[in-house]
Protein backbone atom coordinates (compact mmCIF):
# COMPACT_ATOMS: atom_id res chain seq x y z
CA UNK A 1 0.00 0.00 0.00
CA UNK A 2 2.43 2.59 1.11
CA UNK A 3 5.42 1.16 -1.85
CA UNK A 4 8.97 0.31 -1.28
CA UNK A 5 9.38 3.51 0.71
CA UNK A 6 6.85 2.52 3.10
CA UNK A 7 9.63 2.22 6.27
CA UNK A 8 9.96 5.77 5.97
CA UNK A 9 6.67 6.94 6.03
CA UNK A 10 5.60 4.96 8.53
CA UNK A 11 8.67 6.23 10.78
CA UNK A 12 7.69 9.56 10.05
CA UNK A 13 3.84 9.46 11.48
CA UNK A 14 4.87 7.30 14.03
CA UNK A 15 7.49 9.51 16.00
CA UNK A 16 5.50 12.53 15.28
CA UNK A 17 2.37 10.73 16.98
CA UNK A 18 5.19 9.57 20.01
CA UNK A 19 6.12 13.18 20.00
CA UNK A 20 3.17 15.03 20.06
CA UNK A 21 1.09 12.78 22.21
CA UNK A 22 4.19 13.21 24.57
CA UNK A 23 4.28 17.24 24.32
CA UNK A 24 0.40 16.99 25.05
CA UNK A 25 0.82 14.50 28.11
CA UNK A 26 3.80 16.66 29.41
CA UNK A 27 1.42 19.63 29.29
CA UNK A 28 -1.45 17.79 30.89
CA UNK A 29 0.45 15.96 33.75
CA UNK A 30 2.51 19.22 34.42
CA UNK A 31 -1.24 21.72 34.75
CA UNK A 32 -2.30 18.37 36.84
CA UNK A 33 0.84 18.86 39.17
CA UNK A 34 0.50 22.53 39.47
CA UNK A 35 -3.37 22.88 39.90
CA UNK A 36 -2.86 20.55 43.17
CA UNK A 37 -0.10 21.74 44.21
CA UNK A 38 -2.83 25.20 44.02
CA UNK A 39 -5.27 23.83 45.69
CA UNK A 40 -3.28 21.85 48.03
CA UNK A 41 -1.94 25.25 49.75
CA UNK A 42 -5.51 27.01 49.50
CA UNK A 43 -6.73 24.30 51.54
CA UNK A 44 -4.28 25.04 54.13
CA UNK A 45 -6.24 28.42 53.98
CA UNK A 46 -3.12 30.56 52.29
CA UNK A 47 -5.14 33.06 49.21
CA UNK A 48 -4.18 35.70 46.82
CA UNK A 49 -5.33 38.90 47.43
CA UNK A 50 -7.77 38.68 44.67
CA UNK A 51 -9.10 35.46 45.42
CA UNK A 52 -12.46 36.51 45.47
CA UNK A 53 -12.84 36.60 42.26
CA UNK A 54 -14.18 33.38 40.17
CA UNK A 55 -11.68 31.62 38.68
CA UNK A 56 -11.70 28.16 36.58
CA UNK B 1 -14.24 46.35 26.73
CA UNK B 2 -10.50 47.06 26.23
CA UNK B 3 -8.42 44.87 24.43
CA UNK B 4 -6.10 45.52 27.24
CA UNK B 5 -9.07 43.83 29.89
CA UNK B 6 -9.76 40.83 27.23
CA UNK B 7 -5.78 40.00 28.40
CA UNK B 8 -6.43 39.76 31.95
CA UNK B 9 -5.17 36.54 33.47
CA UNK B 10 -8.13 35.88 35.32
CA UNK B 11 -10.55 36.46 32.67
CA UNK B 12 -8.12 34.22 30.21
CA UNK B 13 -8.10 31.25 32.63
CA UNK B 14 -12.46 31.44 32.55
CA UNK B 15 -12.50 31.57 28.77
CA UNK B 16 -9.79 29.11 27.96
CA UNK B 17 -11.37 26.50 30.13
CA UNK B 18 -14.46 27.15 27.87
CA UNK B 19 -12.77 26.83 24.88
CA UNK B 20 -10.44 24.83 25.20
CA UNK B 21 -12.24 21.06 24.97
CA UNK B 22 -14.07 22.77 21.74
CA UNK B 23 -10.40 23.88 20.50
CA UNK B 24 -8.89 20.61 21.48
CA UNK B 25 -12.16 18.23 20.37
CA UNK B 26 -12.17 20.32 16.71
CA UNK B 27 -7.72 19.88 16.10
CA UNK B 28 -8.43 15.91 16.40
CA UNK B 29 -11.60 15.81 14.30
CA UNK B 30 -9.86 18.08 11.90
CA UNK B 31 -6.42 15.95 11.46
CA UNK B 32 -8.47 12.94 11.51
CA UNK B 33 -10.09 14.37 8.23
CA UNK B 34 -6.87 15.32 6.92
CA UNK B 35 -4.86 12.16 7.47
CA UNK B 36 -8.40 10.38 5.90
CA UNK B 37 -8.21 12.48 2.84
CA UNK B 38 -4.10 12.46 2.73
CA UNK B 39 -4.53 8.62 2.56
CA UNK B 40 -6.81 8.55 -0.36
CA UNK B 41 -4.98 11.02 -1.90
CA UNK B 42 -2.83 9.66 -5.23
CA UNK B 43 0.52 8.74 -5.20
CA UNK B 44 2.48 12.23 -6.88
CA UNK B 45 3.92 10.97 -10.14
CA UNK B 46 7.52 11.44 -9.21
CA UNK B 47 7.65 10.81 -5.27
CA UNK B 48 5.24 8.04 -5.29
CA UNK B 49 4.04 7.37 -1.75
CA UNK B 50 6.38 9.15 0.04
CA UNK B 51 4.29 12.46 -0.97
CA UNK B 52 2.12 11.30 2.73
CA UNK B 53 5.19 12.95 4.87
CA UNK B 54 4.43 16.20 3.11
CA UNK B 55 1.07 16.21 4.91
CA UNK B 56 2.26 16.16 7.89
CA UNK B 57 5.78 18.05 7.24
CA UNK B 58 5.09 20.91 5.73
CA UNK B 59 2.59 21.80 8.44
CA UNK B 60 5.55 21.15 11.08
CA UNK B 61 7.63 23.92 9.17
CA UNK B 62 5.10 26.35 8.69
CA UNK B 63 4.08 26.36 12.46
CA UNK B 64 7.63 26.27 13.45
CA UNK B 65 7.70 29.45 11.62
CA UNK B 66 4.32 30.67 12.89
CA UNK B 67 5.18 29.40 16.74
CA UNK B 68 8.45 31.93 16.25
CA UNK B 69 6.82 34.49 14.92
CA UNK B 70 4.37 34.49 18.03
CA UNK B 71 6.96 34.26 20.24
CA UNK B 72 7.99 37.57 18.70
CA UNK B 73 4.56 39.24 19.15
CA UNK B 74 5.18 37.75 22.44
CA UNK B 75 8.12 39.54 23.03
CA UNK B 76 7.14 43.00 22.20
CA UNK B 77 4.37 42.83 24.27
CA UNK B 78 6.80 41.89 27.03
CA UNK B 79 9.02 44.51 26.41
CA UNK B 80 6.86 47.38 25.18
CA UNK B 81 3.59 46.59 27.06
CA UNK B 82 5.26 44.88 30.07
CA UNK B 83 2.13 42.61 29.57
CA UNK B 84 2.29 39.51 32.19
CA UNK B 85 0.24 37.24 29.80
CA UNK B 86 3.04 38.46 27.05
CA UNK B 87 5.10 36.83 29.27
CA UNK B 88 2.94 33.76 29.52
CA UNK B 89 2.28 33.07 25.79
CA UNK B 90 6.05 33.53 25.50
CA UNK B 91 7.45 31.31 28.25
CA UNK B 92 4.67 28.88 27.28
CA UNK B 93 5.17 28.33 23.52
CA UNK B 94 9.02 27.54 23.26
CA UNK B 95 8.90 24.17 23.97
CA UNK B 96 5.71 23.97 21.40
CA UNK B 97 7.67 25.38 18.68
CA UNK B 98 11.06 23.80 19.19
CA UNK B 99 8.87 19.81 19.28
CA UNK B 100 7.66 21.59 15.91
CA UNK B 101 10.88 22.39 14.48
CA UNK B 102 12.27 19.30 15.58
CA UNK B 103 9.48 17.44 13.71
CA UNK B 104 10.34 19.51 10.87
CA UNK B 105 13.41 18.50 10.60
CA UNK B 106 12.84 14.42 11.47
CA UNK B 107 10.40 14.08 8.91
CA UNK B 108 12.76 16.10 6.19
CA UNK B 109 15.01 14.11 7.09
CA UNK B 110 13.06 11.01 6.33
CA UNK B 111 11.71 12.48 3.31
CA UNK B 112 15.37 12.84 1.97
CA UNK B 113 16.32 9.85 2.48
CA UNK B 114 14.57 8.03 -0.77
CA UNK B 115 14.18 11.31 -2.43
CA UNK B 116 17.45 13.05 -2.17
CA UNK B 117 19.70 9.89 -1.41
CA UNK B 118 20.84 11.49 1.70
CA UNK B 119 19.64 12.31 5.03
CA UNK B 120 20.68 16.19 5.29
CA UNK B 121 22.55 18.48 3.48
CA UNK B 122 23.69 21.70 4.41
CA UNK B 123 21.69 23.74 1.82
CA UNK B 124 19.78 26.95 2.94
CA UNK B 125 16.76 26.00 4.10
CA UNK B 126 17.99 22.45 6.07
CA UNK B 127 20.62 24.47 7.99
CA UNK B 128 18.18 27.57 8.56
CA UNK B 129 15.17 25.35 10.16
CA UNK B 130 18.21 23.81 11.68
CA UNK B 131 19.17 27.24 13.28
CA UNK B 132 15.35 27.99 14.32
CA UNK B 133 15.50 25.09 16.19
CA UNK B 134 18.61 25.64 17.89
CA UNK B 135 17.23 29.34 18.76
CA UNK B 136 14.34 27.83 20.54
CA UNK B 137 16.59 25.43 22.22
CA UNK B 138 18.53 28.64 23.56
CA UNK B 139 15.51 30.32 24.56
CA UNK B 140 14.47 27.11 26.83
CA UNK B 141 17.95 27.42 28.05
CA UNK B 142 18.28 30.95 28.73
CA UNK B 143 14.87 31.20 30.84
CA UNK B 144 16.25 28.11 32.71
CA UNK B 145 19.69 30.11 33.50
CA UNK B 146 18.24 33.00 34.83
CA UNK B 147 16.41 32.34 38.20
CA UNK B 148 14.39 35.57 38.14
CA UNK B 149 11.88 35.14 36.28
CA UNK B 150 11.48 38.89 35.17
CA UNK B 151 14.99 39.30 34.39
CA UNK B 152 14.69 35.91 32.42
CA UNK B 153 11.53 37.07 30.73
CA UNK B 154 12.88 39.91 29.00
CA UNK B 155 16.39 38.20 27.68
CA UNK B 156 14.12 35.58 26.43
CA UNK B 157 11.78 38.50 24.94
CA UNK B 158 15.39 39.91 23.06
CA UNK B 159 16.48 37.18 22.07
CA UNK B 160 13.85 35.96 20.34
CA UNK B 161 13.22 39.39 18.57
CA UNK B 162 16.40 39.34 17.39
CA UNK B 163 16.39 35.80 16.03
CA UNK B 164 13.38 36.86 14.25
CA UNK B 165 15.81 37.57 11.52
CA UNK B 166 15.61 33.69 10.74
CA UNK B 167 11.99 33.59 9.81
CA UNK B 168 11.97 35.07 6.64
CA UNK B 169 15.32 33.62 5.89
CA UNK B 170 14.11 29.93 5.91
CA UNK B 171 10.95 30.94 4.02
CA UNK B 172 13.20 32.48 1.43
CA UNK B 173 15.92 30.90 1.81
CA UNK B 174 14.65 28.74 -1.25
CA UNK B 175 14.31 31.70 -3.66
CA UNK B 176 17.94 33.36 -2.62
CA UNK B 177 20.15 30.35 -2.67
CA UNK B 178 20.75 27.36 -4.72
CA UNK B 179 19.53 24.91 -2.57
CA UNK B 180 18.75 20.93 -2.68
CA UNK B 181 15.36 21.54 -0.84
CA UNK B 182 12.56 22.04 -3.70
CA UNK B 183 10.88 26.10 -3.99
CA UNK B 184 7.82 26.83 -2.59
CA UNK B 185 4.93 25.27 -4.30
CA UNK B 186 2.02 26.21 -1.83
CA UNK B 187 2.47 29.80 -1.45
CA UNK B 188 3.60 31.65 -4.22
CA UNK B 189 2.94 35.18 -6.18
CA UNK B 190 1.43 32.94 -9.22
CA UNK B 191 -0.89 30.48 -6.66
CA UNK B 192 -0.10 26.92 -5.92
CA UNK B 193 1.75 24.37 -8.03
CA UNK B 194 0.81 21.46 -6.13
CA UNK B 195 -2.67 19.83 -7.82
CA UNK B 196 -5.73 20.15 -5.68
CA UNK B 197 -6.37 16.39 -5.04
CA UNK B 198 -2.88 16.38 -3.09
CA UNK B 199 -3.49 20.11 -1.91
CA UNK B 200 -6.55 20.22 -0.19
CA UNK B 201 -5.47 17.21 1.98
CA UNK B 202 -2.45 19.15 3.30
CA UNK B 203 -4.39 22.43 3.65
CA UNK B 204 -6.89 20.46 6.07
CA UNK B 205 -3.99 18.85 7.75
CA UNK B 206 -2.42 21.70 8.13
CA UNK B 207 -5.43 23.67 9.69
CA UNK B 208 -5.53 20.38 12.42
CA UNK B 209 -2.11 20.88 13.71
CA UNK B 210 -2.83 24.62 13.52
CA UNK B 211 -5.57 24.24 15.95
CA UNK B 212 -3.55 21.45 17.67
CA UNK B 213 -0.80 23.59 17.92
CA UNK B 214 -2.97 26.74 19.10
CA UNK B 215 -4.95 24.11 21.89
CA UNK B 216 -1.27 22.77 23.44
CA UNK B 217 -0.57 26.45 23.76
CA UNK B 218 -3.68 27.40 25.25
CA UNK B 219 -3.52 24.38 27.92
CA UNK B 220 0.12 25.21 28.24
CA UNK B 221 -0.75 28.67 29.21
CA UNK B 222 -3.32 28.02 31.57
CA UNK B 223 -0.35 25.76 33.54
CA UNK B 224 1.72 28.75 33.62
CA UNK B 225 -0.76 31.02 35.08
CA UNK B 226 -1.23 28.74 37.58
CA UNK B 227 2.34 28.10 38.25
CA UNK B 228 3.13 32.01 39.41
CA UNK B 229 -0.24 31.78 41.68
CA UNK B 230 1.33 28.73 43.11
CA UNK B 231 5.18 30.90 43.53
CA UNK B 232 2.87 33.51 45.01
CA UNK B 233 0.88 31.69 47.97
CA UNK B 234 4.00 29.66 48.59
CA UNK B 235 5.86 32.95 48.99
CA UNK B 236 2.52 33.82 51.36
CA UNK B 237 3.00 31.10 53.18
CA UNK B 238 6.67 31.26 53.92
CA UNK B 239 6.74 34.86 54.96
CA UNK B 240 3.20 33.88 57.74
CA UNK B 241 5.32 31.13 58.82
CA UNK B 242 8.31 33.08 59.65
CA UNK B 243 6.29 35.47 61.15
CA UNK B 244 4.33 32.80 63.37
Amino acid sequence: MLGEHGFFILACYGVSALVLGALALWIIVDGRLVRRQLEELEARGVRRRSAGRADT
Amino acid sequence: MALMDLANPTRFLALSGRVLPWLTGLALATLALGFFLAFRAPADYQQGETVKIMYIHVPFAWLAMFGYSMLAVSALGILVWRHPLADVAHKAMAPIGAVFAFLCLFTGSLWGRPMWGTYWVWDARLTSMLVLLLLYLGLLALRSAIEDPNQAGRAAAVLSLVGFVNVPIVKFSVDWWNTLHQPASVFRMDGPTIHPSLLWPLMICALGFTLLMLALHMAAMRTEIHRRRLRVLEARAAAEAAYA
